[in-house]
């Protein structure tokens, strides 16, 4: 664990501690609060065999996007990734693993590990296709399948305000999956458009205490126009 | 937008009654949005993590942080609050939304739904339908009542893999809003100036219709 005192950082020694072969969990839901910066920055640094964990695979040139384009995504857990062709085609062709699973037990499976249990009951999708190869169990008389927890070795958040201690603050529908991965990765790197003086935050406003975050880096506000798209009404 | 979508959407914003907590799918269903009086006290949750949001004000500057689960930037209301997706989904799984409107690949008359994978063709992921399909209370297709080869979406038993099995309350199509009941489908409303023998030849599913009861829309 690092030190309070050391963990504002910059973006590039905060992904360095990246080795190939990670797993990584990547805040988001579309574009808000996908760490964007973040994973330009391992975009740049080159570390390839990954396995991604993210809601969606974002749009082929923005977000990880550019790293399954890249090659660099041997596999990918998410919930839909009906936004980027070159997924589905990177998949469809046997390039990319892809492990999908319905959104909310996703989030759950990630809350689930965040909160150090091996996983949960649940009786949703029990009679459908994604029950098939899930154990089950009988509780109570009823039938209930095994839902294991997922966690990862880094999950890479994208927070609005954060303190140098790393206490994490995130704003709008840029919330989604972040808090919770915060908590499920063995080390967490958070962005922040500000990283103020600890104290700075009211200690009831904080959404992630600093006891979960690994390093936090200061990002300019514009990195999110990458994430800015034509919308339909 | 074809006018048969907009009869539609007029048609299923008569489905939400003020003080509701309504969930709109991604594609037409989004699009209801527009048709609920801006008056009405009802909050709009979306699964990306947000209840009570509203149309964009005309011109209005998108928030970057903002948008709904279809990904158009979205403004709120008041009452309005923002939450975690673990949170979203606890909200599904508990029932506290009241209605939810969804497209359709196929649905049958046991209310069963197929909407996210046609195997071989088309499997982008089920993303957050399976839980809306399975938890909430009222839950509304919206879909056109053939698909584009002509072919009955509304049939006897549906042939894709279910969202989920048993869930649907209500169908809205150009042709017909029909209820599914213990005895099977029952047409509540027929498209203006639709004979019942043209609504029956383009579905599948056997239909109850009480010709002296049937409302037009």
């Amino acid at each position: 664990m690092t030190l309070l005192n050391q963990k504002h950082t910059t973006i590039e020694a905060a992904i360095a501690t990246i080795p190939d072969g990670a797993s990584i969990m990547v805040g988001g839901f579309g574009s808000p609060g996908t760490p964007f910066a973040l994973l330009d920055e391992l975009l740049a640094q080159g570390q390839s065999h990954l396995t991604l964990i993210k809601n969606d695979a974002n749009e082929p040139d923005i977000g990880i996007g550019r790293l399954i384009r890249a090659g660099r995504v041997d596999r990918l857990i998410t919930s839909h990734i009906g936004l980027n062709r070159i997924a589905i085609e990177e998949m469809n062709q046997g390039r990319l693993a892809v492990e999908m699973h319905p959104q909310g037990l996703l989030a759950e499976k990630i809350r689930c590990a965040g909160a150090g249990h091996y996983g949960f009951l649940t009786d949703i999708g029990l009679d459908t296709e994604i029950a098939e190869g899930r154990r089950e169990i009988e509780c109570d008389g009823r039938t209930w399948a095994i839902e294991p927890a997922i966690r990862a070795d880094v999950a890479l958040v994208h927070a609005d305000l954060a303190d140098a201690y790393g206490n994490l603050v995130y704003r709008g529908t840029a919330i989604n999956f972040n808090p919770l991965m915060a908590m499920a990765a063995d080390r967490v790197i958070a962005q922040a458009f500000r990283v103020e003086a600890p104290g700075y935050l009211a200690p009831e406003t904080i959404h992630t205490p600093c006891a979960f975050v690994s390093r936090v880096v200061r990002v300019d506000e514009t990195t999110s126009e990458q994430g800015r798209r034509t919308h339909v009404v | 937008m074809s006018s048969d979508q907009e009869r539609m959407l007029a048609r299923a914003a008569r489905e939400v009654v003020p003080g509701q907590i309504v969930n709109l799918g991604i594609g037409l269903p989004t699009r209801l949005f527009h048709y609920l009086p801006p008056e009405m006290e009802v909050l709009v949750h979306s699964e990306n993590g947000v209840l009570g949001c509203q149309p964009l004000a005309n011109g209005g500057e998108p928030d970057l942080e903002m948008i709904d689960s279809g990904g158009a930037y979205i403004g709120t209301r008041p009452g309005a609050s923002v939450f975690d997706s673990a949170l979203s989904f606890a909200m599904i799984r508990r029932s506290r939304v009241d209605v939810t409107f969804m497209g359709a690949f196929e649905v049958d008359q046991q209310g069963n739904l197929a909407n996210w994978k046609i195997p071989g063709k088309f499997s982008p992921g089920i993303g957050g339908a399976m839980e809306l399909a399975q938890k909430v209370d009222t839950l509304v297709v919206l879909c056109s009542h053939n698909d584009k080869q002509g072919n009955p979406k509304i049939l006897r038993q549906c042939r894709l893999p279910l969202t989920a099995p048993r869930c649907v309350s209500r169908i809205i199509t150009e042709k017909a809003v029909m209820e599914v009941t213990d005895a099977g489908l029952e047409v509540i409303d027929i498209a203006e100036g639709l004979e019942v023998a043209a609504l029956r030849a383009a579905t599948e599913a056997e239909l109850i219709i009480d010709e002296h009861r049937l409302g037009r829309f």
